[in-house]
């Protein structure tokens, strides 16, 4: 015998299921009156820096239909790359950003909306600079377990190439999977869930 | 959100341990028949943390309002109340190493006590409670203690086998202090034999999990002639120290 590790278990993970909204977006879900608003509907406000950009896209499933009740939760660094969490060490965030959004996808369209800012660059492990990038959880009736992934923005394509990340996909076909082209202001990332397109899931 | 620090202990910034996957359920479960579409079927891509998940955004006391933790009033008429088995639901957040997890959202939504929720999508026969919305929020103490009060939900039938029931359920999500933290999951009441006939709870392979996610009747906890107590421990991932580690660019 040797000593025990006295480690915990990590509590198991359980699908959001249908009603995910009731718990995470009580006024979206139209019950009134118990928070004043919901969580993460509001990222930047008249003082954030940074250039303003709006994310949409939409979940597939392996039919390409489009998840009307899923939820999408997004964390991000500020426009120079610092996060608004104690965990930063490197300087304190823009106070005018939270760096967090929650959407639930449109219960007609399946459509997810953030408007926030586009992130500045955050160091990896070794000192190499990702490239700008906006971390996705993705939770729905039907997934047993959140998913991770990353939305790289198109027109940073220098950086995209030098992204220390995307470098590790051994099956380039897929990087396109995390990249979201530009039109104006907007970038559009649909996620798929399966298929040739299935987006990369990170286990992070 | 950062205006009310959490506490005054030195923020950790090591990366999270690696999470078991064949401990959580795994994506592709056709008994779950959701799961059989909306499931990955290519190898995740491994990561070791980095900053973006390391961090992790932390609520401050000042987004609670009184009542957000207790659904038998928060959404019931002033001098009512839901109806339903009244019960309190209390425990702490801990990591992987035991430690307490202090500051952290947890968010819980539930059916009332017919086992109907309160939903645009739901049709279940059973009525709704005119004061019951079925919401509720806390954030845990120093020592990662939380409790709140609510009405025991009931167990209902849903669409996925003919006769499929879910055992009643307390849904939870949780934020820790890293992005990578994040979970959500469900609580079940011990002794409700729905448990181990339930599609969605043998997407868990392990019945060490399943059981972790049983909270247990304490007869101390309760209040007499008011309301039982189920006492519900959750444990988020552990961070790795970084003692040893190479300090990062600009630490």
């Amino acid at each position: 015998m040797v000593q025990p590790l006295n480690q915990l278990k990590e509590s198991a993970s359980q699908t959001a299921g249908p009603y995910v909204h009731i718990g995470l977006t009580p006024n979206f879900a139209e019950i009134g009156g118990v928070y004043p608003q919901d969580l993460g509907t509001s990222m930047v406000n008249d003082k954030t820096k940074g250039e303003r950009i709006t994310v949409v896209g939409r979940v597939l499933d392996g039919t390409g239909t489009p998840l009307k009740d899923a939820l999408i939760e997004i964390w991000q660094a500020d426009a120079d790359g610092l996060y608004n969490s104690p965990s930063e060490m490197r300087g304190s965030a823009d106070a005018n950003f939270t760096g967090w959004g929650r959407c639930p996808t449109d219960m007609d369209t399946g459509e997810f909306r953030f408007e926030t800012i586009k992130p500045g660059r955050v160091p990896f492990k070794d000192g190499r600079k990702q490239a700008p990038h906006i971390t996705f959880w993705v939770v729905a009736r039907g997934i047993n377990i959140g998913l991770h992934t990353r939305m790289y923005f198109g027109d940073e394509e220098k950086a995209n190439g030098e992204d220390p990340v995307l470098a590790r996909v051994e099956h380039r076909v897929r990087v396109s999977t995390l990249i979201a082209p530009r039109e104006g202001s907007t970038y559009r990332f649909d996620i798929h869930l399966q298929g040739e397109k299935e987006t990369i899931f990170f286990d992070i | 959100m950062s205006d009310s620090q959490i506490s005054n202990r030195k923020p950790e910034t090591g990366a999270f341990f690696q999470r078991d996957r064949e401990w959580h359920p795994q994506a592709y479960t056709p008994w779950y028949k959701t799961s059989v579409l909306r499931s990955p079927q290519k190898a995740l891509l491994s990561l070791d943390n980095t900053l973006s998940e390391i961090t992790g955004p932390v609520f401050g006391h000042n987004i609670l309002g009184e009542l957000d933790n207790d659904l038998i009033t928060n959404f019931a008429k002033p001098g009512e109340m839901a109806i339903g088995p009244r019960i309190i639901v209390y425990g702490r957040v801990l990591d992987e190493r035991g430690k307490g997890v202090p500051g952290a959202l947890l968010e819980f939504w539930q059916a009332n006590a017919g086992g109907r929720y309160r939903h645009r999508k739901e049709g279940y026969v059973a009525p709704l409670d005119p004061n019951f919305g079925g919401c509720g929020r806390t954030i845990t103490d120093e020592e990662g203690n939380y409790s709140f009060r609510t009405i025991q939900p009931g167990p209902y039938p849903w669409p996925n086998g003919v006769n499929d029931w879910r055992p009643a359920h307390i849904h939870f999500s949780l934020f820790g202090h890293g992005f990578a933290q994040r979970l959500i999951t469900q609580m079940y009441f011990e002794g409700d034999s729905l448990i181990w006939k339930c599609p969605i709870v043998k997407t868990i392979n392990d019945r060490a999990a399943i059981e972790g996610l049983t909270a247990a009747l304490d007869m101390n906890a309760t209040i007499p002639m008011d309301s039982r107590a189920y006492k519900f421990d959750m444990v988020l991932r552990g961070r790795r120290s970084t003692l040893f580690e190479n300090r990062m660019e600009g630490n």
